[in-house]
C-alpha cells in the first residue's frame, strides 16, 4: 500500500502554473528519485506535500488520509519530514538544540531519550562536533546537513530531500550516499530531489521527471536517463 | 571542557543571587519607608517588563495594550474590596483572574492579527476596556473611586507586621505590598525560566528564529503563543491588582494608562535587552539610578532615558545585556541545552583523526561565500 499519494495537484504563482496535474504514489519504504531543470516546480511540489504551501487543485493523501487542508505542523506529526533547499536553521538555538525541537515536537521523543537520540543523528550526519554551536553562524555545508539531521530528528515515515548533496567533495558525496541509504534500510520513505545524479541514481528506486510543472516520465533510472527527453533537458541545461 | 570553572561560577553565581534575595526580603527591617515605596515600584515595573518581554523578546508578541491587564486586574480588585467585601490580597488574586480570564476572548480577537496590526489591535482592546471601566458606576465611573480608609489597616497580616517591624500601619501595609511584590517578581523569574527552559520554550525560540520551518519539524505557534499571552496577562494583571492596591485609588485613565504601564515598560525592556532573561532587570537598575541620580531636576531623568535609548535601539539591538553577553560571552541565566557530553571525548579525538578533511573543508566554504 502507497504511504503517500498524490492526485491531481496543481499550484499556479499568479500565472504562472508550477505544478501541473501532477499525480504519483510512493510505496511505503520506497526510494524516489525527483529530476529536473531548474525552475521545473521541484521544491513547490515538497512546499505542497508539507503543507508549506497550499494546494490550488487536486489531493495529497498519506496512509490513504486527505491531508489536503491539514497544517504543516499536522503533516509533521503524521510522519512527513523535510529539508529546505535554501537551508533554514533556527539561528539562535544550538545545533543540538535544532535537533532538540524537532525530537521533542516532531518525533515525540520523551525528554529522557531526546539527548542520546539526537546526538545519535549529529554523529550520523558528522555534527556532533559542533553540537554547542550557535546555528546561524554555521557555513553552507554544514547548514545543509543540519537539514539533514533535523529532518530525520522528526522521525518521519516519509522525508524529503531537497538538494542536499551540491557542493560536496566525492568522499562527503560518499558518505551522504551512506547516510540516506542507511534512513532507506530503517524502513523510511524517501524523496529525493538531486542536481548531482550519480549520487541519487545509487540510492532510489524509481525517477519521476519534472518539467515546466508536469510528470515528464516517470519510472526505473536506468530507464529514465536513457530516454531522449530527459537527455534532452539535461544535454541542455548541463552543457 | 571548562567544566569545574563552570561550575565554580555557577556556586559564585547562585550564593550571589540567595544574598541579594535574603537582602531584598530584609530592607523593610532597616530602610526607611521611603525607599520601600521607592523599591516596591521598582519590582512592580519590573514585573510588567518581564512580561512583555517574554511577549515581545520571547514570543514575537509586540503588544502595546498591556494595560487593559493592568487595568482589568486593579479594578476587579477593587470591585472585590469594595462591592464584594474581601480582603485586598484575595482581590489581587481575583485581579490576575479576571485578566488571565479576559486574555482567552482578547487573544481570539488579535491573534487573527499579524505584526503592526497586531500591537494596534491589542491597543484598540485596551482603550475599549478603559472606556468600559468609565461606564461602571458602583465603581465611580469615568471619575473613579478610592478604597475605603483603613482598608490597609484591616488587610490580612499587617497587623503582625505592625507588632513585629514596631511601626505604624501604614509603614506595615507598605512592607506587606513590598513583600508580595519581591515573592510575585521572584516567582515570575523563576517560571520564565523554567517555562523558557521547556519543551514549549525551546519550540517558542525555534518560532521566533525561523516560523516556517518551527511547523516543520512539528511545532504548533499559535499554540505556544496563546499560553505566552494568557501567562503574561496572568502576571500583568496581578501586578496591575498590586500596584492600585498601594496607591488605594483607582480611575479609568491611570489604570488603563498605555503610557504608563506600556510605553515605559518597552523602554525598559529595550534598553536592558529584549530577548534576554537579565535585560529587564538591568533596564529596570538603569531607570532607577537615573531616577534616583536626578531625583531634583523633576522629570529629567526621563529625557535622559529617551536620549540613551534611542542610540541603544540604533546600534546595540539587544541592549545592554545583549551587548555585554555578546562581547564577553559571559551569560547567567543560560537557555542553553548543552549536548550531553558523555561522547566529547570521541569527538575531540575524532576532530583530530579528520583534521586535513576539516582544513579542506574550510577552504572550500570560504570560497563558497
Ligand atoms: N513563493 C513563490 N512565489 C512566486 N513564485 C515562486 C515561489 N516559489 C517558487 N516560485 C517560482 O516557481 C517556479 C518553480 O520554483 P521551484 O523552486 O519549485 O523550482 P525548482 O524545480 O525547485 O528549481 P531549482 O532546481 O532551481 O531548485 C520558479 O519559476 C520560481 O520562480
Ligand atoms: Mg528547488
Amino acid at each position: 500500500m502507497s504511504i503517500l499519494s498524490l492526485k491531481a495537484v496543481s499550484k499556479s504563482f499568479g500565472a504562472l502554473k508550477v505544478t501541473d496535474d501532477v499525480s504519483f504514489d510512493l510505496g511505503s519504504g520506497e526510494a524516489l528519485g525527483i529530476i529536473g531543470p531548474n525552475g521545473a516546480g521541484k521544491s513547490t511540489l515538497f512546499n505542497l506535500i508539507t503543507g508549506n504551501f497550499p494546494v490550488d487543485k487536486g489531493q495529497i493523501f498519506l496512509d490513504g488520509l486527505d491531508v489536503t487542508r491539514e497544517s504543516a505542523m499536522m503533516r509533521c506529526a503524521s510522519g512527513i519530514g523535510r529539508s529546505f533547499q535554501i537551508p533554514q536553521p533556527f539561528g539562535r538555538l544550538s545545533v543540538y538544540e535544532n535537533l532538540l525541537v524537532a525530537a521533542r515536537f516532531g518525533g515525540t521523543v520523551p525528554a529522557t531519550e531526546a539527548p542520546d537520540f539526537c546526538m545519535d543523528i549529529l554523529e550520523r550526519t558528522r555534527l556532533a562536533t559542533l553540537a554547542n554551536r550557535e546555528a546561524g553562524g554555521l557555513p553552507l555545508l554544514q547548514r545543509k546537513r543540519l537539514e539533514l539531521a533535523r529532518a530525520m530528528a522528526t522521525r518521519p515515515r516519509v522525508i524529503l530531500l531537497d538538494e542536499i548533496a551540491g557542493g560536496l567533495t566525492e568522499a562527503e558525496c560518499r558518505e551522504l550516499v551512506d547516510t540516506i541509504r542507511e534512513i532507506h534500510a530503517g524502513g523510511t520513505a524517501i524523496i529525493w530531489i538531486e542536481h548531482v545524479l550519480h549520487a541519487l541514481n545509487s540510492v532510489v528506486e524509481r525517477l519521476i521527471v519534472l518539467n515546466f510543472g508536469q510528470v515528464l516520465m516517470a519510472g526505473p533510472p536506468e530507464e529514465v536517463m536513457a530516454s531522449r527527453a530527459v537527455q534532452e533537458i539535461y544535454l541542455g541545461i548541463e552543457a | 571542557m571548562n567544566n569545574p570553572c563552570h561550575t565554580l561560577s555557577r556556586v559564585a553565581a547562585t550564593l550571589l543571587s540567595l544574598i541579594t534575595i535574603g537582602a531584598l526580603f530584609a530592607v523593610p527591617f532597616f530602610a526607611p519607608r521611603a525607599i520601600v515605596q521607592d523599591l516596591f515600584g521598582v519590582l512592580t515595573l519590573l514585573v510588567l517588563a518581564l512580561n512583555w518581554n517574554m511577549l515581545a523578546g520571547f514570543a514575537g508578541l509586540v503588544s502595546v495594550g498591556q494595560q487593559a491587564f493592568v487595568g482589568i486586574g486593579a479594578y476587579a480588585m477593587f470591585a472585590a474590596v469594595i462591592l464584594w467585601g474581601l480582603d485586598p490580597m484575595v482581590g489581587i488574586l481575583i485581579g490576575g483572574l479576571a485578566a488571565t480570564l479576559f486574555a482567552i476572548p482578547m487573544a481570539f480577537f488579535t491573534f487573527r492579527l499579524n505584526g503592526a496590526y497586531f500591537a494596534i489591535g491589542t491597543w484598540v482592546v485596551a482603550d475599549i476596556s478603559r472606556l468600559t471601566a468609565g461606564q461602571w458606576m458602583a465603581l465611580g465611573g469615568g471619575t473613579g473611586t478610592s478604597l475605603p480608609k483603613g482598608t490597609a489597616r484591616d488587610m490580612f497580616g499587617v497587623e503582625a507586621i505592625k507588632e513585629v517591624l514596631d511601626v505604624s500601619s501604614a509603614a506595615a501595609a507598605d512592607a506587606l505590598t513590598y513583600w508580595v511584590a519581591l515573592t510575585l517578581t521572584l516567582l515570575l523569574l523563576v517560571a520564565s525560566y523554567l517555562f523558557l527552559r521547556s519543551r514549549m520554550g525551546l519550540g517558542l525560540q525555534a518560532i521566533r528564529d525561523n516560523a516556517n520551518a518551527a511547523r516543520s519539524v512539528g511545532v504548533d505557534p499559535v499554540r505556544i503563543k496563546v499560553a505566552v499571552f494568557i501567562f503574561t496577562a496572568l502576571g500583568t494583571g496581578l501586578c496591575g491588582a498590586l500596584m492600585f492596591m498601594q496607591i488605594t485609588r483607582v480611575t479609568p485613565d491611570a489604570a488603563f494608562s498605555v503610557i504608563d504601564w506600556t510605553a515605559f515598560v518597552i523602554f525598559v525592556v529595550v534598553i536592558g535587552g529584549i530577548g534576554t532573561l537579565p535585560g529587564p532587570i538591568i533596564g529596570v537598575a538603569v531607570f532607577y539610578c537615573l531616577q534616583r541620580l536626578m531625583a531634583d531636576y523633576g522629570t529629567a531623568y526621563l529625557i535622559v532615558l529617551g536620549l540613551l535609548g534611542i542610540p541603544i535601539m540604533l546600534f546595540a539591538r539587544r541592549g545592554l545585556w545583549g551587548t555585554f553577553v555578546d562581547r564577553t560571552g559571559l551569560e547567567i541565566l543560560p537557555l542553553r541545552h548543552l549536548a550531553p557530553p558523555r561522547r566529547c571525548s570521541e569527538d575531540v579525538s575524532r576532530l583530530a583523526a579528520s583534521q586535513p578533511a576539516n582544513g579542506m573543508e574550510n577552504r572550500r566554504s570560504v570560497t563558497s561565500i
